[in-house]
C-alpha cells in the first residue's frame, strides 16, 4: 500500500514537472494587463485581438502557415518517395541510407543551421521563403520517413503481387493498392512535418530574413524586446494546434490499425 | 489434350542454391495439375516463375506455344490465389472482385453483372459490401477464388490456397474447387504439400523432390505405380521391403527377399536380374488369413501388435526380421499379438522400385 502511494505521488510529480510551464504561461493569454506577469488583474481576450491585428504578429502567423504548408508538401513527397525506395530489399546498403535519412533528427540544429546558411547563400536562397522551406524540410523528412516506412512494412507484399496478376501495371498497383494502404502513414507523416515546421526556431534564425519571421521566431524575439502577453496568446494558439495535430495522428494511426 | 503450358528445361538458382533443376513439365489445356512435394522442394518457386513474379535462371516457359519469359505479370492473364488470400483490405468484397475487370476496362454494367455472377458462384452474394476483415477464413478464400476466376484467365495458379483452413472446411473447399474446375474448364496449377488433397482434386499430380519432378501421373498412377522410393513413401503409407531380382518376365519380376521368400511383383521401370531393389506394398492391399490361400504372394508372418483405428484395423506383422503393416477393413476379425498368419497380396498390388 505505501508502495502504491509512492508510485502515485511520483507519477503526479512527474506530470506536474512536465506541464508546469504550460500552467505558468497559458492563463496569461487571457490577462487584461500589459505585462507578462502574475497576478492577473482581470480576464480579457485583448491579446488574441492584438495577435490577429498587430502587423508583426499577423505576418508571423501568415508566414508560419505558408512555410508550414510548403514544408509539409515537400517533406511528404520526398519522405514518401524515400520510404518507397528504401523498401526495395535489393539495395544492400539500404540500412545505411535509412540511417542517413533519419540523421537530421539527431544532428544538433545549430550545426544544420550553419551548414544550411552557407549552402543556401551559395544558391542565393537566404532570406527567401524557398530557403526556409528547404531548411524545414530537412528536419521534417525523417518524421515522414519513419511514419511511412512503418505503414509500408505492414502491407502484405502478396496483396501487391495479387494486384499485378489481376492485370494491374506497376503504376496502377501503386495508385490503387500501395498508396491507399500506406495513406494513413503518409497523412500522419504530413501532420508531423507541419508540426515540425511550426515549432522550428533554430534553423529559422539562421536562414530566414525579416520577411520570413515565423510565429515561433516572432515569439522568440518579442520575449526579449517587449514582454507582451501576446506571446502567451501565441503560445495558447500553439497548444491548440498541437492538440489538434496530436488528435489527427491518433486518428490516422487507428485507421492504419483498422486496415490490418 | 493439347499442351498449353510447357516448362522447358527450367533451372532456378537463389544465389548458390539450386531450387529448381532442369525441370521439364507440360500441362494440357483445361487440365488440373497439382504440384506436390515436401517443404522447400521448389513448388512455390515454379509457380512464381509461371506467374512472372520470379525469373528462371535458365530455360523457357511457353504458354500456348510462345515463350513468356519477357512478358510482365500483369500481361500474362493468370489468376493467382495465395495461401494468405491476399485480398485488398481497403476494398469491399465487391470491389475486390471487380478489380481485375476494371483493369480490363470493361463497362460498369458488365462489371456489375460479372461480379454478381462470380460471387454467386461461391455463394457469397450477400457479402458484396463487407470488408475482407469482416469475413471468416473460408469466406475470404472464396472471395480470392472468385476474384481469380472472374476475368476468365487463361490459367489459375493456386499456392496452398486451403492451408490455413480447418480440416472440414478444407475438404469442402477441395470439392468446391474441383467442381468449379469441371464447370469452367479452366487450366489450374495447384500447389500443395497435402497428398490426399492432390489425389482428391487433380487430373495429374507432379511429385516434387529437391527441385526435380520425381514422377508425374494420374492420382491412381502415382499411388499405385510409384516410380521411385521417394514417391512411394511420400504418397500414402507403404511397406518397403528389400530384395534381389531373380528373374524378369515382361511386366513382372520375381524378387527374393532376405528371408528367402519369393515375391512376384509388377514392375514400373526397368530392372535386371541380380539387381537389389525395394518392393512397395500398400498396407491396405495386404490380406491376412490363417491358411495359405490362392494368392500369388504369401508370406508367413506373426502378429506383433494390432490397433483398432475406427475405420480400419492396423496390424503390425513380422516376417523373419522384416516388419510389415496391414490395414484391414472394419469387418475384419481381431488378430491378437502372437497369432501366426499368412500375409497375401497379388502381383499387381506391389511394385518393384529400383533404389
Ligand atoms: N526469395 C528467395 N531467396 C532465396 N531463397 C529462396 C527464396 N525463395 C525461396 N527460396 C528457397 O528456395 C527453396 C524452395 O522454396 P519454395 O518456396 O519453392 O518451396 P516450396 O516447395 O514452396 O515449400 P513449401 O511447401 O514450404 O511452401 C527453399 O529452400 C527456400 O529457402
Ligand atoms: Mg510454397
Amino acid at each position: 500500500m505505501p508502495m502504491k502511494l509512492a508510485k502515485f505521488a511520483f507519477a503526479s510529480l512527474t506530470i506536474l514537472f512536465l506541464v508546469a510551464p504550460l500552467i505558468a504561461i497559458l492563463p496569461l493569454a487571457f490577462t487584461s494587463s500589459v505585462i507578462l506577469t502574475y497576478p492577473i488583474p482581470s480576464w480579457s481576450l485583448r491579446w488574441f485581438e492584438e495577435l490577429f491585428t498587430a502587423d508583426a504578429w499577423r505576418r508571423a502567423i501568415f508566414n508560419s502557415l505558408i512555410i508550414g504548408t510548403g514544408t509539409t508538401l515537400l517533406a511528404t513527397v520526398l519522405g514518401t518517395a524515400a520510404s518507397l525506395g528504401l523498401r526495395n530489399r535489393l539495395l544492400f546498403f539500404c540500412g545505411s541510407i535509412r540511417t542517413l535519412f533519419l540523421l537530421p533528427m539527431v544532428v544538433p540544429a545549430v550545426v544544420l543551421g550553419v551548414g544550411m546558411q552557407v549552402l543556401l547563400a551559395g544558391f542565393g536562397l537566404t532570406n527567401s521563403y524557398a530557403g526556409v522551406i528547404i531548411a524545414h524540410t530537412v528536419v521534417a523528412v525523417p518524421f515522414v520517413v519513419v511514419s511511412v516506412i512503418g505503414a509500408l512494412a505492414g502491407i502484405d507484399e502478396r496483396v501487391e503481387l495479387a494486384a499485378q496478376s489481376l492485370g494491374a501495371s506497376p503504376a496502377t498497383v501503386f495508385r490503387r493498392v500501395t498508396l491507399p494502404l500506406a495513406m494513413p502513414g503518409v497523412l500522419s507523416g504530413a501532420v508531423l512535418a507541419f508540426a515540425t515546421s511550426l515549432d522550428e526556431v533554430v534553423l529559422t534564425l539562421f536562414v530566414a530574413g525579416p520577411n520570413q519571421r515565423t510565429l515561433a521566431r516572432q515569439m522568440f524575439s518579442s520575449i526579449r524586446e517587449n514582454i507582451s502577453p501576446a506571446i502567451a496568446a501565441a503560445a495558447f494558439l500553439f497548444i491548440v494546434a498541437t492538440i489538434l495535430i496530436g488528435l489527427a495522428v491518433v486518428l490516422f494511426r487507428s485507421m492504419l490499425a483498422k486496415r490490418r | 489434350m493439347a499442351e498449353f503450358i510447357r516448362f522447358d528445361r527450367i533451372t532456378k538458382f537463389y544465389g548458390p542454391l539450386c531450387v529448381v533443376e532442369n525441370l521439364a513439365l507440360g500441362i494440357g489445356k483445361g487440365e488440373f495439375v497439382s504440384l506436390l512435394g515436401p517443404s522447400g522442394s521448389g513448388k512455390t518457386t515454379l509457380l512464381m516463375m509461371l506467374a512472372g513474379f520470379e525469373q528462371p535462371t535458365s530455360g523457357n516457359i511457353l504458354l500456348d506455344g510462345t515463350a513468356i519469359n519477357d512478358v510482365p505479370t500483369h500481361k500474362r492473364d493468370m489468376g493467382v490465389v495465395f495461401q494468405s488470400y491476399a485480398l485488398f483490405p481497403h476494398m469491399s468484397v465487391g470491389e475486390n472482385v471487380a478489380f481485375p475487370l476494371q483493369m480490363r476496362r470493361l463497362g460498369k454494367a458488365e462489371i456489375a453483372e460479372r461480379v454478381a455472377r462470380a460471387l454467386d458462384m461461391v455463394q457469397l452474394s450477400a457479402f458484396v459490401d463487407r470488408r475482407p476483415s469482416q469475413l471468416s477464413g473460408g469466406q475470404q478464400q472464396r472471395v480470392a477464388l472468385s476474384r481469380a476466376l472472374v476475368f476468365e484467365p487463361r490459367v489459375v495458379l493456386m499456392d496452398e490456397p486451403l492451408g490455413a483452413l480447418d480440416k472440414q472446411l478444407r475438404e469442402q473447399m477441395q470439392l468446391d474447387i474441383r467442381d468449379l474446375h469441371r464447370r469452367l474448364g479452366v487450366t489450374i496449377v495447384f500447389v500443395t504439400h497435402d497428398q490426399s488433397e492432390a489425389l482428391t482434386m487433380s487430373d495429374r499430380v507432379a511429385v516434387f523432390n529437391k527441385g526435380k519432378i520425381e514422377q508425374i501421373g494420374t492420382p491412381r498412377q502415382v499411388y499405385d505405380e510409384p516410380a521411385t522410393r521417394f514417391v512411394a513413401e511420400f504418397i500414402g503409407e507403404t511397406n518397403l521391403v528389400e530384395g534381389v531380382v531373380e528373374a524378369v518376365q515382361g511386366q513382372e519380376a520375381t524378387v527374393r527377399l532376405r528371408s528367402g521368400a519369393h515375391i512376384v511383383s509388377a514392375v514400373s521401370g526397368s530392372v535386371a536380374s541380380g539387381q537389389p531393389v525395394f518392393l512397395s506394398i500398400r498396407p491396405e492391399r495386404v490380406d491376412l488369413s490363417e491358411t495359405r490361400g490362392e494368392a500369388r504372394n504369401c508370406l508367413e508372418t506373426e502378429v506383433t501388435d494390432s490397433v483398432y483405428q475406427g475405420d480400419h484395423l492396423r496390424v503390425q506383422l513380422q516376417n523373419a526380421a522384416q516388419p510389415l503393416i496391414a490395414k484391414l477393413g472394419r469387418r475384419s476379425r481381431e488378430f491378437p499379438p502372437g497369432t501366426k498368419v499368412y500375409a497375401a497380396f497379388s502381383a499387381g498390388d506391389c511394385r518393384v522400385i529400383a533404389p
